[in-house]
This record gives structure tokens, sequence and C-alpha cells, in this order.
């Protein structure tokens, strides 16, 4: 092998050189560009450079699915084969990919080329088949696999309100376009202490990104604790399968976030602020570093208050908060213990609000239209808008902006989602032939699955509670009745064990435990026994780990297990 | 600051800022663990410990929640057996516990089965033998965590090991794989004597079991056979 010309990667690491640690994964980003892939020199001299031990940088490679410290091809083709995508027929363009180029999921041609990867689920689900060739986004394939879309994806906005989405439908937004920071403009008007109350009960804003936590309460710890360092961190590390509302709000609108971001440094008295995108969302990052070019030159950021953006590298465990932080302090992203949490002892050890993308563009309109005005929307316990991500079997997938306290019927309405599933008291001759309704999954891979029976909920935090139903981060993945509820959890399934940190036990060795029984289920081949041991695995998964991916990893399969006992017992289908 | 708290039903009086576990042991509860040590820092990972607290959601480890006054904590409840019979059990379908007697014990007394998961794909590797010191069988490797904590800030300041892959297929590992000899381990043995389940075995104790006499060892160590 030739010696490896360390030169152009001596230029490229050197303004991370300051950051120490902190900056191990934008080095070995900026060193994967160069080389194409992580060869021991390169990874040694990162380590020197940024001062890591060398075991703690290949831990570092090891961990994340887009780090290679094996040669790949120099174009990387990445086919989601989630759920959504594999209801637009994943399985075969990733088999009609690796045909046409002779090779198998995740290997490399042998002329270092081309790689073909099976990848999870990348946040395209409204325009599936979909796939990330290097940088850009291939989507909306057709089933002859000539016809694609290619580059920044598209966005397909739809619903009854557009408050969140107001600027999104129609390419980038600009700082000329989006106009002044208003509400960060009255927000300096107001004291910190009147900004957190509007944000807090008066509004009764709660985070989007899944766990529901009331925003208010979260700014009003960090802003009460005295810290030379604060930091504000917006988790855009958006990969529950199903979900891709931040990306179109990222892509479209980025300034509605970054005004957020003001708003709540001013509230809390952060100094600094980071935007932590996920590695598969790559065009996205020049967008807002233009984006952010754009508010520093206009005065919102700058010394007062700035905005880095920080690229994840393929693990879904980075969007736990937690998780997030170690992978930006430059290390592998394994959760943390908490208590203390990170109001008090967040990133770097300091003060940190995180919030979600969706919970950061809903500041700017609580506080221009004041919490009164935004409580006009929406339910007393479940104020404002909300975005859902509804993909699968519908004519229209999108993402729907609606007022809370639609019903999911209303929604899928909306869609065109398949009518619902028979019951023995409609007329089996009326429209026999178009496939019903036989389940949605909620909140994604993390979430729970409904049927027929739950058309008439309100999508509410407190009715969706009481179905038993998470809202999640707005996963509405519906499946007509032609489809295989098995196929599904199969692949959840694989998600999980594949996403695991491998930290806790429960986790660690119930994913693979869960994957294992799901494919015999997916093979109608389960093993007598295997229902009690699918649900062992699943509640000491619920209720023994140690972060909320294990703590969520067996959601979505304990509902199905309620709803399709069947399918989990031998002899049954 | 005194407190005061129930254990099992038990009204137990101690000092604000110890954990349950520890308090547990004052009070001669068992309360099992796999990943802790007095030796390293704890990360509630084995989640063995866990108990039931009154008023939480979930299962807390008690090897890091600290007592607080009038916690109602259950240390062997239905759902505590449960869970640690289960995380047993997925643990003994995944590494060979044959050099872990204490885990062993653990598995009859929460009645564990050895086969509740057949088919289960375990963790199998190769011993690596590189160095004079210890070998290495991750196949026995129940990821505590204690090697590469007492290795880095823990105690030593090595950093020779670190992980390697992610979720069930993590392993502990060296900079891209190197033989220990090439790493900046520096053969303290601190690791070897923290590993719970014979992962890190010294290499006399490896090789006595491999059937070689003291003897023989001891023409391995001088590299020659010595003069009579």
């Amino acid at each position: 092998m030739s010696e490896i010309q360390l030169t152009p990667l001596k230029l490229a690491i050197e303004s991370y050189i300051p950051l120490g640690r902190s900056g191990l994964l934008p080095a070995l980003h900026a060193a994967q560009k160069i080389y194409g892939w992580l060869p021991l020199e390169v990874a040694a001299e990162v380590a020197n450079t940024l001062g890591v031990p060398l075991a703690d940088v290949h831990g570092v490679i090891e961990f994340y699915s887009m780090f290679y410290n094996e040669p790949v091809g120099r174009r990387i083709i990445r086919v989601c084969t989630d759920q959504a995508c594999a209801l637009k027929g994943a399985d075969q363009l990733l088999d009609h990919l690796c045909h046409c180029y002779g090779l198998r999921p995740g290997q490399t041609t042998d002329d270092l080329s081309l790689t073909i990867e099976r990848s999870p689920c990348l946040g395209l689900c409204e325009q599936a088949p979909a796939a990330l060739v290097d940088d850009d986004a291939e989507t909306n394939i057709s089933a002859d696999f000539h016809s694609y879309d290619l580059g920044i994806p598209k966005s397909y906005v739809y619903g009854s309100i557009r408050e969140l989405t107001v600027n999104c439908g129609n390419g980038t937004t600009t700082l000329a376009e989006y106009g002044e920071y208003a509400a960060y403009k009255k927000a300096l008007t107001m004291s910190p202490e009147e900004v957190i109350a509007e944000t807090d009960k008066a509004s009764g804003l709660v985070g989007r990104g899944g766990a529901a936590f009331p925003t208010g309460v979260k700014w009003g710890g960090a802003a009460k604790i005295q810290a030379v360092q604060k930091f504000i961190v917006c988790n855009a590390d958006e990969s529950e399968p199903g979900t891709f509302k931040d990306r179109v709000l990222l892509l479209d609108d980025p300034h509605r976030t970054i005004e957020g971001m003001c708003i709540a440094a001013y509230a809390i008295g952060a100094g600094k602020g980071y935007i932590y995108i996920r590695g598969e969302y790559p065009y996205i990052v020049p967008v807002l570093e233009n984006a952010l070019d754009e508010a520093r030159s206009a005065g919102y950021l700058g010394e007062h208050f700035d905005v880095e953006v920080r690229v994840g590298a393929g693990a879904y465990i980075c969007g736990e908060e937690t998780a997030l932080f170690e992978s930006i302090e430059g290390k592998r992203g394994f959760p943390r213990v908490k208590p203390p949490f990170p109001t008090t002892n967040g990133l770097f050890d300091n003060p940190t609000v995180i919030n979600n993308v969706e919970t950061l563009c809903n500041l700017p309109l609580i506080i221009s239209k004041g919490s009164a005005e935004y409580r006009m929307l929406g339910t007393e316990t479940s104020p404002g808008p909300k975005l859902f991500c509804v993909s699968g079997d519908v004519a229209k997938p999108g993402l729907y902006e609606v007022p809370f306290g639609v019903t999911l019927r209303e929604l899928l309405k909306m869609a065109g989602g398949p009518p619902p599933a028979i019951t023995p008291r409609t007329s089996r001759k009326q429209g026999a032939r178009i496939p019903r309704l036989q389940a949605v999954l909620f909140g994604g891979a993390a979430g729970a699955f409904a049927t027929s029976e739950h058309l008439d909920i309100k999508l509410t935090f407190e009715d969706l509670r009481a179905a038993g139903l998470p809202l999640g981060s707005g996963v509405v993945m519906v499946f007509d009745e032609t489809r295989s509820i098995p196929d599904v959890l199969n692949r959840l399934g694989k998600f999980f064990a594949h996403e695991s940190c491998g930290k806790c036990y429960p986790c660690q060795l119930g994913t693979q435990r869960q994957m294992e029984i799901l494919e015999r289920v997916a093979k109608n081949k389960v093993m007598v026994g295997d229902f009690s041991r699918l649900q062992d695995v699943g509640w000491t998964m619920t209720e023994a780990s140690l972060c909320g991916l294990g703590q969520t990893a067996a959601s979505a399969v304990l509902s199905a297990m309620k709803l399709w006992p069947d399918l989990f017992e031998t002899g049954q289908r | 600051m005194a407190i005061t708290f129930f254990m099992d039903g038990k009204e137990i009086k101690t000092e604000e800022g110890k954990t349950l576990i520890e308090v547990a042991r004052e009070n001669g509860i068992n309360i099992p663990s796999v990943c802790v040590h007095e030796a390293t820092k704890a990360n509630a990972l084995c989640r063995i410990c866990v108990v039931e607290v009154e008023g939480q959601r979930v299962l807390q480890p008690a090897c890091i929640v600290k007592a607080a006054n009038n916690m109602k904590v259950q240390t062997r409840s239905g759902k505590v057996l449960r869970a640690r019979r289960t995380i047993l059990e997925m643990l003994a379908s995944t590494i060979d516990l044959s050099d872990a007697p204490e885990i062993q014990n653990m598995m009859a007394e929460y009645g564990a089965s050895f086969n509740r998961f057949p088919d289960a794909k375990r963790r199998e590797s190769e011993i690596q033998d590189d160095n004079p010191m210890y070998i290495r069988d991750y196949s026995k490797c129940l990821l505590c965590w204690r090697c590469v904590q007492v290795c880095a800030d823990d105690a030593q300041y090595t950093f020779a090991i670190n992980f390697s892959g992610r979720g069930f297929e993590t392993q502990v590992g060296t900079f891209f794989d190197r033989a220990i000899p090439e790493t900046s381990c520096v053969l303290c043995g601190q690791c070897v004597a923290v590993c719970p389940t014979g992962a890190l075995k010294p290499k006399r104790e490896f090789l006595l079991e491999q059937g070689l006499s003291p003897q023989d060892i001891g023409v391995l160590n001088s590299g020659r056979k010595k003069r009579k």
C-alpha cells in the first residue's frame, strides 16, 4: 500500500486543535472527506493532533456507522430499508442495485468505486423509496428504478394550518424573505423571566422531540443556575424511523430555528449554541451554515451568542440528549446516568437547555403572538400547532400541520388514507376491492400501533396517553390490510439491535434477543415459548434500561402483541 | 444529615449521600450487582441491582441512586426478580460464564435458566494470547467496563483499551486491534484484577489450566532451559 500523505489532513484539522477532544468528530469527518475512509495512520494523526488517546479514537470510529476504518468506495449509496421505504419497494431497489454491480449489501467494488449499504431510516419517508448517494438524497425512485429525484429533497407540506410551516414548501427561505427576527427583538424588550413565563405555563409548550417535557420548566431550571458558560443545544438528530419534520423545517426555514435558539439563549443566559444534525442529512449542513452567516451579518449572532453546527455520523442513540452531549464532546454516544440533568450538568458539564427543532420553531410564534393568542390553537392541555409526519399507504404522504385536537380520522382523510377496516356491520359489498386500513404505527419505532378502532381519538397528548398511544415525534405511518405486520416488526427489531449503544445490559442484550425472535415471527418459525420470551425481554428493556432508547425499544412490539397475539404463537398462522 | 427510609418494609436510619446498595450492605440486605466494583466509578449499566422505588416510573439502579428521606424501596419485589432473572438469562445465552461462579450463584438464586434463549447468537471470540502477562478471552466478557475504566481515568491513565463495535457487537479492544505490546499498555495488571468473569486471566493461570506444569512455565518465561 502506498504511503499516506498526511499534509492535507494536517491543514484540514488545524482549526480543530483549540477544540481538543470536542473536535474529534469534525476532524474525523474532515479526514474522511480527504481519504474516503480512516486508515490507521490518519486516525493516529487525528489522535495526536487533538490529544486524544489512540484507543479512544478507535472506539469513536467504531461507534458511528458512517465512519469507516477499512476502505470503502469513492461513492457510497445508502439504501433505506426501514418500514416506510420497505412499503414502496426498498428491498427490490437494494437487490437491483446490488445485482447491477455484483455486490452484496455492505460490500465495495474491487476498484473501490462504489459501496452499497443498507441504511436505517433516512428521514425521507414521504418520498420513499429513498437512498443517500454520498451527500445527495435520491427519492421518489420509480418501480423500474429509471426515474428519481436527486439532490436536496423536496418538501411536501399539507394540513389545515400554516403556522410552523408558513415558509415551508418552496425551497430555503433566506433571511431577506424571513424578515427581521421580530420575536427575538420583542423578547429583548422583556425580562428573561417574562420570556420563560410565556414559554412555560402561559403557552403550555412541551417538547416535540418525543418526551413531551415542559419547555419552560427546562428553561427555568437552567436559568436559575449561576454559571460562567451555559449552552443551548438544538437537537436535530432526527432519526426516529418515520420522522422527517425537522428536515423540512431546517431546509425550508432555517431562520425560525435560529431565532428560537436566540430567544432561548436570552432567556437562560447562554453564550453558545450548537445545532447537532444527524449525519444522514448532509445536504442540510450548507443551508444551515449559510443561514447562520446571514444571522451573523444581521447582528443576531455574534459575540454575545453564536451557534455552531455539529454533524453526527450515523447513531440513532445520539438523539438521546446526554448521548448527544457525549458526541459533541468527541466521545462514543453513550447516554449518561440521570440525574444530574442537563439543566445543571449538561454539555461540558455546564447548564444546558436542549430542545428539538420543532420545539424551537414554536418560540417565535409564542413570543410574537403572545401566549394567549398561541393558545387559540389546539386544546387546553395540548395548545398550539403540531406537525405530523404521514407516510406509508396514503395518497398524499407528507408533513401535515394541524392544531392539536384533530382526530386521526381527519388526518388520514386529509392524507388520503385507506378506508377503515371492515367491521361486521360494514357491508362487504361496497368498495371491497380497495385495501382497507390495517394499522397505524404511531410515534415511530419507539411508538405503538393503532387500528381502525382508534380513528376517533383526538391527536392530543392527553387523549393519546389515555389510549396508550405515544405521540412521540409525530409519526403516523399507515399500513393497509395487504401489508405484513411481522415484516414491519422484523424491521423494527433489526433497527433497535443496530442502534443500541451497548451500554446497559437490558438493551444491549434485549434488542438482540428481540430481533432474533421477531425474525422467527417474520419467517413463521415461532418456537414454543417465544411469546413469553418476547414478553420478558420487552418488559425488562422497558423497566430496567438506562435510557429512553431501551425503555421504548419494545414499545411497538408489545403493542403488536396485544393487538395480534396469534402472530407470536406457534401454529396460529 | 441523618435520614430515615424504608427498605423491604424495614425502617433504616442512615446518613444522606449513600447509595442504596451501600446502605443495603450495611444492613445485611443483599442487592446483587455485576458491574459495580469499589475501584471503579459506578455506571449503572448491568442493571442487575435494580430495585423498585415507590413513585418512580421504572426500576432504579441501586448502585447510583442515593437513599433519601422517607423513600420506600423494594429490593426483591416481583418486578425486580423478573428483571434480574431475564437479564441473567440473556447474559447466559450470550457469553461463557464458566469462570464466573458469582454469576452462576446468582443464576441459581433467581431461578434463571441457562437455556432460556435457544438459537441465540453468542459473542464468540478467539483467545488473544499476545503478551507475557495475561490472555484475553472476550467470549467470557460481559462488558462491565471495569477494565476500560481502570486502564483510563479511574486508576492508571494508560488508555490502552476502549471499545470496538456497538450494541450487542460491542467488544473491548485496542487501537485498530493492535496486539497489547504495541499499545500504551504498561502491563500493570489492574484490568486482570477487576475482571469478574475470567475474560482477562493471568498468563500463568491460563497455562496451568492448559495442563502445563510450573516447570514448563518457568522454561517459557526464561526463554531457555535453566542451568542445572
